[in-house]
């Protein structure tokens, strides 16, 4: 497609674009469901909570959303609550993916630290890491930095696990090339192994980045006086459905936003390695 | 026409590696020399210990007894007076052409104007300098060996160890790269050392054929190659009345039978 977008329009057959053609029509045709979809959910929600068709009380509206949206930016909590939340998120994942890469090379370095940690590691994967919030409450106390160590603790052992599988399937025949030149460990790593694994490290980011969402908004449900988690946990408590289901909105929307955020990051990092 | 100074020498090599599952005895006891400038191959059945050889006389491997001489000094680790090709062309997609071509100077920490004019040289000559900044990727088949081989060269190494180094190409390819790959060797003056299961490549490239045996290998029989016609190209010896004559001798000294 993108080498045909290049060449000039008289060399395309009429055929091609005819075919050309549909495929767009066929493209702006899903988009249009799509957003009709969604308009349509959002109005059929409203229509039923004004028709008394559902308990708006337990429901919410979309009009009551607004309101409460609007509530809470004039307080002017709202896009304090936000950044607490996405602050945390992006250290969350950021760590999380720096952390597990580097020890994921420490373990490729060494064969023997890679056999000896492997049963640990398989382990800590499935132990269900929330069961670790008390303890970390208890240790670092009931702040943000409980939450960015929940949010850690997801995503850390799923990166070391990826990204050192990624390493060790490394074209043993690439290492070999760069040793033949006289490399050294060093070099084999970043000459080869680290480019070579640039793709999986993003993948991981990617990964991290919805298993911080989940970390840290656990960590607000248990410790937090402030952020997105924390509004829906007390919506709930003080039963305030507008401001719960407000707040899963603006998750939903940064969440999206902050995936994008990472697949475009990917597109100019992963540029030339995934055009062949 | 051939200096003849040995400048690779190996001695009563032998080689056995130790697993879990036992122990497999790959080379006994080969011993021969390459002069300077001079293009060997060696070929065996497979599995016989070819490329095995080929890491020996590199330094990548150390064998289990025997050694190898380059310019009269024992081999103990990779020099920088040999250069590898491997059977694929192995060029980083993250790299630019010239990327590529400056790895091996680059992990030698001998980037400098001068290596590096040198390299756009050699890019230069051989076809590939408007490539420089594109990626391998955009690159054909053979133009990617040709590339790989430019960085090979690029390290200026005196000796070249080619482990199967067209085998991954398809059937044409392979002959025109081979063309161009011995004319390029021959053009830059430097021995060549070169391991195949191709009878037929390892006769149209080489001054001498090394036959090896079965595993554990050792040297079954040593050719000299020599064609009636002028201008010998791996392409154009094929034509000669000589080579069906290598071809049936090396073919009948392999003894290949196809077991049920």
């Amino acid at each position: 497609m993108l080498k045909i977008k290049k060449r000039s329009n008289n060399d395309i057959s009429p055929e091609h674009r005819e075919f050309l053609r549909a495929m767009k029509l066929r493209r702006a045709a899903v988009l249009v469901t799509q957003i009709i979809v969604l308009i349509g959910f959002f109005v059929l929600w409203e229509m039923a909570a004004r028709y008394k068709l559902i308990d708006a009380f337990i429901t919410s509206q979309p009009s009551r959303i607004v309101r409460s949206l609007t509530d809470l930016y004039r307080q002017g909590k709202l896009l304090m609550h936000i950044a607490i939340t996405c602050y945390e998120t992006v250290i969350g994942f950021l760590l999380g993916t720096a952390i597990g890469t580097i020890i994921a090379v420490i373990l490729w370095w060494s064969e023997f630290l890679a056999k000896v940690t492997e049963p640990y590691l398989v382990v800590l994967n499935s132990l269900p890491k929330i069961a670790l919030g008390p303890i970390f409450i208890v240790w670092i106390g009931a702040g943000p930095a409980s939450i960015i160590a929940m949010a850690l603790a997801i995503s850390l052992v799923v990166t070391i696990l990826e990204v050192l599988n990624g390493f060790l399937s490394v074209d043993r025949d690439k290492i070999k090339l760069v040793q033949t030149f006289g490399a050294n460990r060093f070099q084999v790593l970043t000459k080869v192994v680290l480019p070579a694994n640039l793709p999986t490290i993003i993948n991981s980011l990617k990964i991290n980045v919805g298993l911080s969402w989940v970390g840290v908004i656990v960590g607000e449900f248990l410790v937090s006086k402030a952020g997105l988690g924390y509004l829906i946990v007390y919506g709930g408590q003080v039963f305030q459905l507008d401001l719960v289901m407000t707040s899963v909105l603006i998750l939903a929307v940064a969440a999206a936003l902050m995936y994008q955020g990472v697949v475009l990051l990917e597109k100019v990092l992963v540029k030339r390695m995934s055009k062949s | 026409m051939i200096k003849l100074e040995p400048i690779v020498e190996v001695i009563n090599v032998a080689m056995k590696y130790q697993s879990l599952n036992g122990e497999i005895h790959a080379l006994k006891d080969i011993s021969f020399s390459v002069d300077k400038g001079e293009f060997v191959s060696i070929v065996g059945p497979s599995g016989c210990g070819k490329s095995t050889l080929l890491s020996i006389i590199s330094g990548l491997l150390a064998p289990t007894s025997g050694m190898v001489l380059i310019d009269g000094e024992k081999v103990t680790g990779t020099s920088k007076k040999v250069g590898y090709m491997l059977q694929k062309d192995h060029l980083f997609n993250w790299r630019t052409i010239l990327g590529n071509v400056l790895l091996g100077l680059e992990i030698r920490g001998e980037v400098t104007p001068e290596s590096r004019e040198y390299a756009l040289n050699l890019l230069r000559s051989y076809g590939l300098y408007e490539f420089k900044d594109k990626y391998p990727e955009q690159l054909s088949g053979g133009m990617r060996q040709r590339a790989a081989l430019i960085r090979t060269l690029a390290t200026k190494p005196e000796i070249l160890l080619l482990d199967e180094a067209f085998s991954a190409l398809d059937y044409q390819t392979r002959l025109a790269v081979s063309e161009d790959i011995y004319k390029i060797i021959k053009k830059e003056g430097k021995t060549a050392i070169l391991v195949t299961h191709d009878i037929s490549e390892s006769i149209s490239m080489a001054d001498r054929v090394i036959v090896l045996t079965k595993r554990p290998a050792t040297i079954k029989n040593i050719h000299k190659i020599e064609f009636s016609c002028n201008n010998r190209t791996p392409i154009s010896c094929r034509d000669a009345p000589e080579f069906r004559h290598y071809f049936n001798r090396i073919w009948k000294e392999l003894d290949i039978h196809v077991e049920n």
